[in-house]
């Protein structure tokens, strides 16, 4: 099989002190959705900060179409087209939305007029309230503009650090559903998720990381039949 | 230890050299005040050494410490007492009263229109009201004979009661900026006490009922806690005693009342280190530095920051407030104009950081090395620019050039600051 | 006519000054802001950096008048104020080079930087007094009075005169152009949308690729820039003298904490609250009240609720009062 379009592999390492991943990989296919799932303080949003060169490896590498940029800091990653967000803080809350997008767009000295429309198709609501400071909106539409930033560099893999965090069921439903949009336009989606069951059940490949390694690793719709994986990670 | 010993012999033989070189006088004098300034350094660096505490307004509390000895030391006014003295003391009740009020309107009421209006109405109404009462008495006191007093005067005690009152009206100052300021962001505080400091010496220029302004409390007639220069020129052991060492009787009376400071102020400083030694190595002081090395954690433990903080500040203050008072008392000059943050806060500053922050023989050490480099380079810059400019013609550019000694010494020590912060940011001596 | 009278003694005594010293103040407190919401500590050394850069316009204002170079009616520091702002903002982004960006790669306390930056006005302090002495430098000329006031009187037929310095004029309208200016410059280019955006959310700014180096670098061009404009128009206004500007340091914080730090626009609104409150509590209202009550009720006294010299108390209550009640200022501060 030729290699994932993105991957973290055999990633050892941790913020300075122990290790916090051991020999753990994450890889995701062009397009598709891959999933991180696991127990509190499993190194989840390690694993990704990992992927994207927030935390110094000491082993391991991380290669994008096939290219090895294990070296290169968050913006480098970021000019290569990798989009990343945050779990917290992750929009300019006294800015507008509009603003938000456009500062997401920083590193384009192209006209990125296009990009925004098709961020303001994806997510409505936004186009709607584009001249508000993004930090007067509710939880979900936070997390939208959040997605929309990341999204202005036109990138090819986005990484999102539990997303659903703190929003209603509805608003995560609706959030999986763009994401699924966002994948199926070609974007690789790298994600962290708390609520295990929902991502799973649209992941293409999903990891469930124990104690920084890897334990399981299957398709969404696999992980979620295998009984082992339910009866520990999925409350039954 | 053998660097400490090191550290304060080297800056003996400064002191010992200043001595030979120059006079002794002088050097006595350099010390004297470099002691002053070290028991300064001592109350910053309660606060920011233990506390991390930024108090910008050293000069301020310094100031009310000189003002301690007006007030303290100086012989009453009758006259002046008897035409207002009642009236400027019922006023300042008054005022301090409708504060009060005022405070108490804010913790009863609940908060709303009904609020605000009840405390603008005490405040407005409470100023006037004190102005009324104020005003006049002020003006009789300052209109009794202006050229000599036209103020109360003080309780004529003995100067030694004056430094632990020093003392006490810096440490309530401290605990008036203390409780606003405290438990809000890190840099309000220093804010806050630069804004204390101008205002404490405003006070003190403006006010001439209290300390007669800058028409200076002279207290050349004070309660000294030394004898008099003039009194040992005449008594015969001391200008035998004089003539024995080689000192002609005034030049050896002048070196006598220093040394006899030296002394007084010596005791103060020792003790004060000590005390604050074992306070630094008591559970509180390890609670201090707990709380200086990680507030947040210290809050979760339950410790109550601000309040350990505003004690340490007031303790600070009051330290420098009792310095403040010493200082006076060698001069025997309440003169207001002579304070200025540049002097009385930042050089005390840079005493604390090149000592070494958190360590009190560092303060010691800090001020006794920079007050050495700061008043020798008064003393003899303009002399030493003067010889470098020799061969210039005179004129305008000559002139220029030996005034600027003085501004270098400022340019100086902004350079030596920087240079200790940046590549030895704990000191000469390091907090242990 | 007394109503009238009244008026004009009201303008001419407390407005126009107050306008005058408030745009003065809010240009120091903008620069004072901008540091703060960028590179997150006060600036001790706004004082002397205004001191400074007043300093360096007052030496090519008087080159320029040796030189017979005027500039009309406005005053020739005009002229040389862009040498000014050149000069101080070389002076500023050398500093931070030389100083500041160590303790900003080490993210140092704020306070360990209130500490430094004592240390840079040490240094600004030295040279500006090195340089220029500490006495009074008087560096007006152009048009003394836009309105003198026997013309006013003459004009109006009012026994009270409404008169309006030149230098009062010239502050106020370069304080609106360049708050304008500065504005426009944060709500729509990009550096200004991207030092916003910094100030927002740092590391989110990092990670859309903004230029952390290049924002700070903007931030001191616009700090000196700002302190040099406030500086010359406090001199024009008033006179040249640096201990003076060190003691501009605390009127500007207050302004800059009454309106929010980090907020420009709270820095503004604050300047003119620190101003008006100092200018009508140290006025002597007798001749106004004069003009407004019967001859009866002709007040003894002055009127005047503070002594001049107390202004810096002014300041100072203010600030105290906003740090009891609304510790984040006006506009709510840390963000712009």
């Amino acid at each position: 099989m030729a290699e994932p379009f993105l991957i973290g592999e055999a990633m050892t390492g941790g913020y300075g002190g122990a290790d916090i991943l051991h020999s753990c990989t994450i890889a995701v296919e062009k397009g598709e959705i891959a999933v991180i799932v696991g127990p509190n303080g499993a190194g989840k949003s390690t694993a990704m900060k990992a992927v994207f060169g927030m935390l110094r490896l000491r082993e391991g590498r991380v290669r994008l179409a096939g290219e090895d940029i294990t070296a290169l800091s968050p913006q480098d990653r970021v000019a290569k087209g990798m989009g990343f967000v945050p779990q917290t803080h992750n929009i300019f809350g006294s800015m507008t939305v509009e603003e938000n997008l456009e500062m997401g767009a920083f590193i384009r000295r192209d006209d990125f007029a296009d990009t925004m429309t098709q961020v303001y198709d994806l997510f409505p609501i936004l186009k709607q309230k584009r001249h508000q400071p993004a930090g007067e909106l509710s939880g979900g539409q936070r997390q939208q503009v959040a997605v929309g930033r990341a999204l202005m560099t036109q990138p090819s893999v986005l990484m999102l650090d539990e997303p659903t965090a703190g929003v209603s069921p509805i608003v995560m439903d609706e959030l999986f559903d763009r994401i699924i949009e966002v994948a199926r336009s070609g974007i690789s989606i790298l994600m962290v998720e708390q609520n295990a069951r929902q991502a799973l059940d649209i992941a293409d490949k999903g990891y469930v990381l124990v104690q920084g390694a890897n334990r399981f690793t299957d398709t969404g719709r696999a992980l979620l039949a295998d009984p082992e994986v339910r009866r520990s990670f999925l409350g039954g | 230890m053998s660097r400490n010993l090191f550290l304060f012999g080297g800056v003996a033989v400064l002191f010992l050299l200043t001595g030979l070189m120059a006079s002794w006088n002088q050097s006595l004098y350099i010390l004297n005040i470099s002691l002053v300034f070290a028991l300064m350094s001592l109350g910053v660096n309660m606060q920011w050494g233990y506390a991390g505490l930024f108090n910008t307004g050293v000069m301020g509390f310094a100031a009310l410490g000189g003002l301690a000895v007006a007030l303290t030391a100086a012989p009453p006014v009758a006259a002046a007492w008897q035409a207002g003295g009642l009236g400027v003391l019922g006023g300042l009740i008054l005022g301090a009263a409708i504060l009060g009020l005022a405070v108490v309107l804010y913790r009863r009421m609940a908060p709303g229109r009904s609020r605000t209006l009840a405390l603008l109405v005490v405040l407005i109404g409470g100023f006037f009201l004190f102005r009324a009462v104020f005003d006049p008495a002020v003006t009789a006191v300052e209109a009794i004979n202006p050229s000599v007093s036209g103020n109360l005067g003080g309780l004529g005690l003995p100067l030694l009661f004056a430094w632990p009152l020093g003392g006490l009206l810096a440490a309530a100052a401290a605990w008036a900026i203390g409780k606003t300021a405290l438990g809000l962001r890190s840099d309000y505080l220093a804010i806050a006490t630069l804004g204390i400091a101008e205002i404490v010496v405003a006070v003190m220029k403006n006010e001439d009922w209290l300390a007669r302004g800058v028409k200076m409390v002279n207290l050349s007639e004070r309660p000294w806690p030394v004898p008099f220069e003039v009194d040992l020129q005449r008594t015969a052991w001391f200008t035998d005693m004089a003539a024995n060492w080689g000192f002609d009787p005034v030049t050896g009376s002048s070196i006598f009342v220093k040394l006899c400071y030296t002394a007084l102020i010596a005791v103060v400083l020792v003790s004060i280190v000590f005390l604050s030694e074992r306070a630094l190595n008591s559970p509180w002081g390890r609670m201090m530095r707990a709380i200086r090395d990680n507030e947040i954690s210290a809050a979760a433990m339950g410790k109550d920051v601000t309040r350990r903080h505003l004690h340490v500040f007031i303790l600070g203050s009051a330290v420098i407030g009792v310095a403040g008072a010493i200082f006076v008392s060698m001069d025997g000059i309440l003169n207001p104009g002579t304070y200025q943050p540049l002097r009385f806060t930042f050089l005390i500053w840079v005493m604390v950081i090149v000592g070494g922050s958190g360590n009190n023989w560092g303060a010691v050490l800090g001020a006794l090395l920079i007050g050495w480099l700061y008043l020798i380079v008064e003393q003899v810059g303009p002399n030493i620019m003067g010889a470098i400019t020799a061969g210039l013609p005179e004129g305008a550019l000559k002139a220029h050039l030996v005034d600027s000694a003085q501004h270098m010494r400022l340019l100086t020590l902004g350079v030596i600051l920087l240079l200790v912060l940046r590549f030895s940011p704990r000191g000469l001596l390091p907090e242990k | 006519m007394d109503i009238l009278n009244a008026l004009v003694a009201f303008l001419n005594f407390v407005f126009v000054p107050g306008l005058t010293y408030g745009a003065q103040l809010a240009l120091g407190a903008l620069g004072v802001t901008l540091i703060y919401g960028i590179l997150r500590f006060s600036n001790f050394a706004h004082g002397d950096t205004m001191a400074f850069g007043t300093m360096v316009t007052i030496l090519f204002t008087w080159w320029f008048q040796s030189m017979g170079i005027s500039f009309g009616v406005l005053p020739t520091a005009l002229l040389a104020l862009p040498f000014g702002i050149a000069v101080t903002a070389a002076l500023v982004l050398g500093t931070d080079r030389a100083v500041y960006r160590f303790y900003r790669k080490q993210k140092a306390a704020p306070t360990i930087l209130v500490i430094v930056s004592m240390g840079v006005m040490f240094v600004m302090n030295g040279i500006v007094r090195l340089i220029i002495g500490v006495e009074d430098q008087n560096f007006a000329d152009g048009g003394r009075f836009l309105i003198s006031a026997g013309d006013f009187k003459k004009m109006t037929g009012l026994s009270e005169g409404l008169a309006i310095k030149g230098s009062q004029a010239v502050t106020v309208i370069t304080a609106v152009v360049v708050v304008a200016f500065l504005f426009w410059f944060l709500q729509k280019t990009r550096t200004g949308k991207s030092m916003r955006a910094f100030s927002d959310n740092e590391d989110l700014a990092l990670l859309s690729g903004i230029n952390p180096d290049r924002v700070v670098q903007v931030t001191w061009i616009l700090a000196a820039a700002l302190a040099t404009i406030a500086g010359v128009l406090y001199g024009l206004d008033k006179s040249f003298k640096p201990f003076t500007y060190f003691q501009l340091l605390l009127p500007i914080f207050a302004a800059a904490i009454v309106g929010g730090l980090g907020s420009p626009l709270g820095a503004i609104a604050g300047g003119f609250v620190i101003a008006f409150s100092e200018v009508m509590l140290t006025y002597a209202w007798k001749k106004v009240v004069t003009y407004l009550v019967p001859d009866s009720l002709a007040p003894d006294g002055l009127l005047q609720l503070m002594s001049t010299d107390y202004k810096f108390a002014v300041s100072f209550a203010i600030l105290i009062i906003v740090l009891l009640f609304m510790p984040t200022g006006l506009f709510k501060g840390k963000s712009f």
